[in-house]
């Protein structure tokens, strides 16, 4: 028992992470946790280290310094393939097998860990409902017989299917259509409310920040320079952070009527 | 006499340099699979072991391969007289093609959804037999394909080292300065060149998810 860990149901924990590759240091010192129902977003410009971040968490890198706990238990002490079936993952370019039916896709996991293959099947029904997917309709399909709007719903659906109490999700909407990144964020923000999950969730964009995350870390070239709730955000004097937040107004002022970005701001 | 003549006359033993033809090429591809298949999907994670391999077999490959069979006789355990060099020699041949598409077939598998299988959880071997096989056989077996194909056209060589096959007809057809012997190698060799293309077409495209 690891007392030292801090509150109740803490799900991923990262201490002081760092990683090298040769002599270059890729990511350093970051620490954060993330508990059951928070989404904490891993905001920052591409090559910052955010996708590194994320898989040093599912293992799919291994730490150079520093400790990760997933579940409260030291990631070394975890086997990294039951690891990894306790965490979904989603990235931006899907990653659906091609020869395999949207049913088949989204059973993935649960197959893998041998569930009775009625609860499966069960299963598989519930999650495409719940990320929007007719069951007639679909679930006989291939990945290429699917909008992308389509796939990223399957791929979120194969990342829930096994009821892991971890998401990672890196740039998952990043390749979407504006009209359908919009449809899905808003979509993925009521799912993410009402699922009780620890969500990692990495992206460029501000606007998906504020409008998904409970809280906002912000990356720059390695470190994590800081974590905000979203109100918070808008009014650092951090530069990288108004760096965003003057890219954001840029957009609006192009677009003349200025959306209104809300966050969730729960649990912050 | 005329090559119909001929034909009926010799037909007894036409049938059986066929199908010693056949077995040889049958024995040289599953040797060539058996160690292609494999190999190639080893090549994939290991970039140096492949610039060699892959180029080993190139140079294989460029040998005439009068002179690989003659190569071969004198080397202890592999050569000597007969259908065991014949087939050693024609498995090194059929290595390349099997080597290099298992090799391109694995290696071009999406890469996203090699990150999603492995970020889901899968085995490497599971990764293997789920995702990276069924998403190659095609290419792989492009690879066989052209292999037998090669391996029938060559074996034709392999009556010089005494292993027998449709080459004995061809020997001797040039020996005899007759056409009609000649073709009776030859026309053999080309119908079971083009059965097997269309046997392993038929399998490709029904193992092809
Ligand atoms: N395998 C690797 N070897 C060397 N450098 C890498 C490797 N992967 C990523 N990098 C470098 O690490 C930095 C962070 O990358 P990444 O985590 O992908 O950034 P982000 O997801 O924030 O865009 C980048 O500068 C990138 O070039
Ligand atoms: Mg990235």
């Amino acid at each position: 028992m690891n007392t030292a860990l801090g509150a109740d149901g803490l799900a991923v924990e990262l201490r002081n992470v760092g990683y090298r590759v040769d002599k270059r240091q890729i990511v350093s010192g970051v620490s954060f946790k993330v508990a059951p129902g928070e989404t904490l977003i891993l905001l920052g410009r591409s090559g910052a280290g955010k996708t590194t971040t994320l898989k040093l968490i599912n293992r799919l890198l291994e730490t150079s310094s520093g400790e990760i706990f997933v579940e409260r238990r030291s990631q070394l002490e975890w086997d990294p393939i039951q690891l990894r079936r306790r965490i979904g993952y989603v990235i931006q370019d899907v990653g659906l097998f091609p020869h395999w039916t949207v049913e088949q896709n989204v059973a993935m996991v649960p197959r893998l860990e041998s569930w009775p293959e009625s609860r499966v099947r069960q299963r598989v029904r519930e999650m495409m409902e719940l990320v929007g997917l007719d069951v007639a309709k679909f679930a006989a399909r291939k990945p290429s017989e699917l909008s992308g709007g389509q796939r990223q719903r399957v791929g979120v659906a194969r990342a829930l299917a096994a009821d892991p109490p971890i998401l990672l999700m890196d740039e998952p909407f990043g390749a979407l259509d504006p009209v359908t990144r919009a449809e899905l964020q808003r979509e993925f923000c009521e799912l993410a409310a009402r699922l009780e999950k620890a969500i990692v969730f990495v992206t460029h964009d501000l606007r998906e920040a504020l409008l998904i995350g409970t809280r906002i870390g912000l990356f720059a070239e390695g470190h994590l320079a800081a974590i905000y709730k979203p109100d918070e955000f808008l009014h650092s004097s951090d530069a990288e952070a108004r760096a965003f937040v003057d890219s954001l107004g840029a957009e609006e002022g192009r677009e003349r009527s200025s959306p209104k970005v809300t966050g969730r701001g729960r649990k912050a | 006499m005329s090559f119909w003549n001929f034909l009926i006359n010799y037909r007894a033993e036409i049938f059986s340099r066929t199908l010693e033809h056949l077995i040889l090429v049958a024995a040289a591809m599953l040797v060539a699979v058996l160690i292609g298949i494999p190999l190639g999907i080893a090549l994939v994670r290991r970039p140096n072991l492949r610039r060699w391999v892959l180029g080993a077999a190139n140079v294989i490959q460029t040998i005439p391969s009068l002179a690989l069979f003659g190569f071969l006789i004198p080397v202890p355990f592999l050569g000597g007289i007969g259908a065991r060099t014949a087939t050693v020699a024609l498995a090194l041949y059929a290595l390349l093609p099997i080597l290099q598409n298992t090799y391109t077939g694995i290696a071009g598998v999406d890469p996203a959804v090699l990150e999603s299988a492995r970020g889901m959880g899968m085995t490497s071997r599971q990764i293997l037999r789920d995702v990276q096989l069924p998403l190659s056989i095609a290419v792989i077996l492009a690879g066989v394909r052209v292999a037998a194909i090669i391996c029938i056209g060559i074996a034709t060589i392999a009556a010089a080292i005494g292993a027998g096959g449709l080459g004995v007809f061809i020997f001797r057809g040039v020996a005899m300065v007759s056409n009609s012997v000649i073709l009776a190698g030859a026309i053999p060799a080309a119908l079971l060149a083009i059965g097997v293309d269309i046997l392993l077409g038929l399998v490709e495209k029904k193992l092809t998810p």
